[in-house]
Order: structure tokens, then sequence, then C-alpha cells
């Protein structure tokens, strides 16, 4: 079998077998093994419980797939929430006619990134529709993790850090896509955030990853949501070549462009060198900076930005699509 | 090239310093109008607007921003196109499609059986599109000033070349100096210089503003849109008001000749004539648009479109505002009725509209120091 | 009104060119430009070359700035 059929997804001896030989394969873990209708876990604790789907085109992409995606973006929203991940359930809507061998790619990664994290696939589900009902293929995942901290007060004068480069996924998405015809070496930063879990040992307060809206949204969330003046600093922003470039072309505001592996924290301004230091010395922080602050010129709720060339602007929540301006 | 300098803190602050010594020698407000919204955006995006206010230059937006000043009527054919024409795919700028029309925009609508919209970057695009899908209508939204123009141009001539039959052209082109003229001739603004757009006059050069030195005294600078362009542009303005001069000043010499760019013109030319045309808050200017001398690829008269004007709602005032002869806080409308979510006028629609961006970065709401 | 950003030409095949910018490439239409030469840095806008940006010109502007900066 080269293609997904839809008998696959009806039950019964061919539906097992598909699952058995391509998925439990490939996936291959104890858990799965077991065909349960239910994964059985040992669990006590505070818990933290998240699930997400995902929708992505194209489902291969320059530093990653749908199935990489998944589970770092289900990883990640564990991570940030102060959360060891632990297990994660799978479900897949695959359209008549997905080639079983992308499928076999996709779920390879989907190990190699669980593995990495040392999160294991325990549970999941596979439904087949007919062609044209769905794009190729989505994912919806949960996650489990354990709960590691209660983050602490921010208060005026605490850092802001971004653990790297900001908005290369965004990027990557549309020059795989060929969208406006731009094209170029530029990776998605994609990937599980595991390795940042250290961090909650040394004094961060509030952590999210720079997904949907970007930065300054991001940033937006955090002012409002804790009624507190941000402020950050344009210059010490790092954000790569190409996403500078493509921002500048198509005229589109880089602090509204996602990211798949960087994250924003608040930190008590005294742990700033540790986490910095820390920061550098992992793959996922490499460009790691002190972006800014809680405090500064702005009314609670509200995020000013000094610009590179000095002056002061608001960074307001993205409204509407990011579309390019010949203007 | 070391472009990055043109934005940096340190180049910036210098030549704040040298603005302040000219305005201590010229002892007052000084009133200049960025006739381009993209300087708007520099001024703003980079805070400078502010800072330059706080210190006593008034940058005044002008004109030059096609999502502000295109007809409502131009927008009501081209959703009219996407709504009612089956098998249609309009294309236009990221700009225009988000302008709000009667409530919704043009990406937002529900288009006709196998019709659909499309964001594209180049007009090149629009051509490839037709390519494509020879079975379907293509419309191009085509708006814009002098700089964009010529590739639209290119984009006729070429589909005029190929012979071409299913892609057709909603037109709303506009030239920049002749409002300048009706601002200087309506005589409710009070301005001290202008900042003339980089782009435009990329084609157009700096010959076509020199009336305004010579027939009415004002002062003005061609600048770039880095920060640092912008505020050379400036001291140009206010260098001159202090020698007692007017010119027109070139201080985007890497990219802007006197004469413009003559290649770009011609193709220009031989696309588009010279007619009289409406702007959204003006009303019509003699000879201020350019429309396809090739009436076949004439959208509204293929398909019998109606590029009627409307009025705004009767207290807007987008129309003193384009001038400069109100700010945008003087509006009895302005972050009442009309704020961002709910425009009433086009100045709060486009990312570089007066409006908008008062609203968003604006004095209102801004209360720090810089 | 018109966002064009100087990107650097690398190749030239006819009336079109490729521009670069921090690992992104685009094809530009270099019709409204006479002359472009690989290595120049070409203003584009919209996907169209409007014009080759004079170096000596953005030398001048650039070492204005830097002069400025030594004598403060």
């Amino acid at each position: 079998m080269d293609r997904v059929s839809l008998s696959v997804g009806s039950g019964g001896k061919l539906m097992r077998d598909f699952v058995k030989e391509v998925i439990v394969e490939t996936l291959g873990n104890p858990y799965l093994e077991q065909f349960g209708d239910s994964a059985h876990v040992n669990l006590s604790g505070d818990l933290c419980f998240t699930t997400d789907s995902f929708v992505v085109r194209p489902i291969f992409f320059p530093g990653g797939d749908i199935g990489k995606l998944a589970v770092s973006g289900t990883i990640n929203d564990l991570v940030v929430a102060g959360a060891r991940p632990l297990f994660l359930s799978l479900s897949l809507i695959i359209e008549e006619g997905f080639f079983v061998h992308d499928l076999k790619n996709i779920l390879s990664s989907v190990r190699a990134t669980s593995s990495s994290a040392d999160v294991l696939v325990v549970t999941g589900d596979t439904k087949v529709v007919p062609k044209g009902d769905a794009d190729q293929l989505y994912i919806n995942t949960a996650g489990i993790g354990q709960k590691l901290v209660e983050p602490g007060n921010i208060r005026e004068g605490d850092v802001l850090i971004v653990t790297d480069c900001v908005g290369d996924h965004s990027v990557a998405i549309m020059v795989a896509r060929g969208e406006f015809d731009f094209w170029g070496d530029v990776q998605s930063d994609c990937r599980p955030l595991h390795s940042l879990l250290p961090l909650w040992d040394m004094g961060v307060k509030w952590m999210r990853d720079i997904t949907r809206g970007g930065l300054a949204t991001v940033l937006c969330e955090l002012a409002e949501e804790k009624h507190i003046p941000v402020e950050v600093w344009e210059r010490d922003v790092p954000f790569s070549p190409a996403v500078n470039a493509l921002a500048e072309i198509l005229g589109i505001d880089s602090f509204y462009l996602a990211s798949e592996g960087s994250a924003v924290l608040v930190a008590p301004q005294d742990k700033t060198d540790e986490i910095i230091a820390f920061l550098h010395g992992i793959p996922e922080g490499r460009h790691a900076s002190v972006i800014g602050r809680i405090g500064g010129k702005g009314k609670p709720g509200e995020v000013v930005l000094e610009t590179a060339s000095g002056g002061l602007r608001y960074l307001e929540p993205l409204t509407g699509e990011l579309l390019p301006r010949i203007c | 090239m070391e472009f990055s300098l043109l934005r940096q803190k340190k180049s910036v602050e210098l030549l704040l310093q040298k603005v302040d010594s000219l305005l201590e020698s010229i002892g007052r407000e000084v009133r200049i109008m960025e006739v381009c919204g993209t300087h708007t955006m520099t001024a703003y995006r980079s805070g400078l607007g502010h800072v330059l206010r706080k210190k006593g230059v008034r940058l005044i937006s002008g004109p030059g921003c096609p999502v502000c000043i295109t007809p409502e009527g131009v927008l009501l054919a081209a959703a009219k196109v996407v709504e009612e024409m089956e098998n249609t795919i309009l294309v236009s700028f990221g700009d225009m499609l988000r302008v709000p029309v009667d409530g919704k925009s043009l990406l937002t609508l529900v288009p006709a059986q196998n019709s659909s919209v499309k964001v594209i970057y180049a007009p090149e695009e629009a051509l490839k599109t037709a390519e494509l899908n020879p079975d379907r209508r293509v419309v191009f939204l085509a708006t814009g000033f002098e700089t964009t123009i010529p590739s639209i141009a290119w984009v006729v001539l070429e589909a005029q070349r190929k012979n071409m039959k299913n892609l057709f052209f909603i037109t709303s082109l506009r030239l920049v100096p002749p409002p300048l003229r009706a601002i200087l001739c309506s005589g409710d603004v009070n301005l001290d210089g202008f900042i003339y757009p980089g782009h435009v006059s990329v084609i157009i050069g700096s010959r076509p503003y020199e009336f305004i030195p010579e027939e009415f005294g004002v002062p003005g600078a061609v600048a770039g849109f880095e920060p640092v362009d912008l505020l050379l542009g400036v001291i140009s303005v206010l260098q001159q008001i202090c020698a007692g001069e007017a010119k027109v000043d070139i201080v985007y010499t890497r990219a802007v000749q006197p004469e413009g760019n003559p290649a770009a013109r011609k193709i220009m030319d031989t696309a588009f004539e010279c007619a009289d045309a409406e702007w959204r808050g003006f009303g019509v200017i003699p000879r201020s648009g350019l429309v396809l001398r090739n009436k076949v690829l004439d959208a509204s008269r293929e398909f019998g479109l109606e590029l009627s004007s409307r009025k705004a709602h009767e207290a807007c005032r987008c129309g003193d505002v384009v001038k400069g002869s109100i700010e945008p806080e003087e509006c009895p409308l302005f972050a009442r009725t009309c704020a961002p979510e709910s425009p009433q006028g086009p100045c709060m629609v486009s990312v570089e509209g007066s409006c908008l961006i008062h609203y968003k970065y604006g004095s209102v709401r801004w209360t720090g120091s810089a | 009104m018109c966002l064009a950003v100087p990107l650097k030409l690398v190749e030239i095949e006819g009336y079109e060119g490729i521009v670069e910018m921090g690992g992104i490439k685009r094809r530009v239409n270099l019709s409204l430009v006479e002359n472009p030469q690989r290595g120049d840095f070409v203003l584009v806008h919209a996907g169209f070359a409007i014009a080759v940006i004079n170096r000596e010109e953005a030398e001048k502007t650039l070492s204005l700035i830097r002069e400025m900066e030594q004598h403060s």
C-alpha cells in the first residue's frame, strides 16, 4: 500500500494492520503496543494538561514538518507553563490518498522530537476522510506535564529576555509556500524547548512561546494580564537576517512574525547574567538577549518600544492578517 | 553598503542636535508637510514624529497615501466584481484589500461562484495569474502614484503585446504634484515647507515641484525613508528657512536625480493618458490622474461598473486632515465614533493614514516623555 | 506612499534579474532601469527595480554621518 485509502478508516482488520504497521511501528513504544482503548499512566501531584491542533501548509518545510511542529508546540505549551512534559496523545485526520511514506516520515519526526524531549506518545487515533474533505493531514495533540513551580510575582524592574531569534518560522513558511515568489535558505526554528526547564529554578517568573501574533502580541498579553507597563528595546531584539530582509521588503512589522522555537520570559534583574549565560550555553538559546524590562514610560497594560533610532512607539496586538504593503 | 547607519540612534541624535540649533535661530514652531504616507510611517514607527513635535517641528501628513485618497466608488466597483461576477479573480495590493467599505473589506466579503481575491506583491503577479487561469477572468485593482504606475504600465503593455483576453484593470492612478498645487491654492493651510516623496521623485525627478518655491516661495527637500534621510530633509527645509531662500533640494541623492527616470516615464506615458481625477476628501482635481489608453482593458467599461463617488460621513473631516489644515484630533469624530475598528473616513483606514497613526501612536494616548 | 528597498542585484538575464538580501532572493523586473550591473544595489518597488543606487552619492551621505560621529 503506498497511499492511505478510505477503507483503512473503516475499522476492522485493515485498519488494525495499518495502525500497527505504519503508526505503532514507527512510533514504537510499549504504551502503544498494548493497543488499549486508553493509556494507563501513573502520575501524582500537580499536573498541567494542554491540547492543540496543527494545520500547516506545506506540511513539509525547511526545518521541520507537521509532526515535529505538533510535538514541539505541545511540549512548548507545557514548558512555558512551568511543567515538565511527560505524555502526549496524537490524533491524525488524513485525507484519502495521502502517501504512506510521507506519513511514515512525519511519524518518524514525531518520534524523534518526542524522544529528544523524553516524552512518550501514549495514545492516539486515526481517521481517514474522503479526498477534498481535508488538506492532506491534520494533527491534534494533548499533553500532560508535571508542574514544577508556581511562577513568582512580577514587579517593576524585572527584565524581559528572549531565548533566541524571533520570527523565523513565519518567514520559512512564507518562503516554502512560494508566496510572492521569494526563495532562499531559511529554516523554521520549530523545535521542542524542554531544555529551557532549568530556567524555572533560576527564578524565572513568567514564560511564553512566541507563536502566532509574534513578540508584540505576546508582550501585549503580558502587559494586559498582569496590568503592568512593559518597555522593549528594539536594538536588542534578535532577528535573523532573513527575517529582517523579508519584513523590510514586504513592509511587514517583524514584531508580528511567529517563532516555533523561541520564548520570552520575565526574570528578576539580579538573575540576568546567570540566565543569559545558561541560555548561551544551549543550542536553543544562542541568540538570547535582554530586550526590555517591566516598567518604563508606559502605563499599566501598555507596551512601549524604544525604537532603534531612539524614539518611542506603542506595540499593539496583531489585528487582521499580515499582508505585504506597497506603501 | 552600511545602510544600517541611517537608522541608528547615534546618527539620529547628532542630526537632532542640528535641528535644535536651527530651530533656535528660527525661534518659532515650523510646520512641514510630509507629502508621502511612507514618510509618515518612518516618522511614527521610529518615534521621530513625536520627538520632532516636542522640539517644535510639526510634521503634517499630506495626500500621499493611496488607501486614503482612492475614491470609495472604486472600492465598491471592485467589491461588485468579487461578489457578483462568477469565474473571476480580483488581484490587488494588500493595502487596498483591507480598506473597509460598508463594514466589509475585499478580503472578508463572500465571492461569487468560482471567484476569489488574491493578494499580490508585484503587478507582474496579475499577469501570471491571468496566464495560469485562462478560463477565468482576472481583474487587477491597480492603485498607486508615480512610483507604482510604471510597473502597472509595463503589465498593461505586456497584456496588450500578448493579446491577453482575460486580464482587465480597474485603475485609480494619481499624480503627486497636482494636489500640492491644490493645497497651496486653497489658502487654508499654513506651511513652512515640504518633504517631497523620495520614491515618486525617483520616477518624476525634482523639477515638477519647482513651481512651489517659484510661485509660492515655500522651501522643500526630496528625502529618503530611513530616519536619517527624513531628518536630512527636515534640516534642509530649516536651513532654507534660516537663509531666507526657497528651493527644491534633493537629500536623497543616492536614488533621485533632478530629471527622474525617463525610461520609466516613457512606459507610463505609452500605457496611460492624463485625466481629471477624484481624490477622496478633496473632490476632483484637474489633470491629476492617469487612465488607460487602451479602453479594451478597462474593466469598468467592459463590465459596466460605475465608479460613482459617494460622500463620506457628513462630519468626517478627512479632507481637511489630508490637506493638512487640521490635526486629526480636531475632527469631531476622531477617537469617538471613528476608531480603527470602526473607521468613518479613509484616514483611519490606512496603516499610513494620519488619523490611524495619531490614534495608535499619537498625542492623544501618549503621556510619557521621549 | 511607496515602499522601496535597496537590494543587491546578483544575477541578470535579459530584462530580469535576481536580487538578494539576508539570504532571501526574488526575481526582479529590470525593464525600468538603464544599464544595471551585477553587484549594483537596485531600489525595488513591487517587484520592479525603479533605480540603480548611486554608490558615490550613498557613500557621501554615509561619510557625512561618520564624520559627524567623529566630531561629536
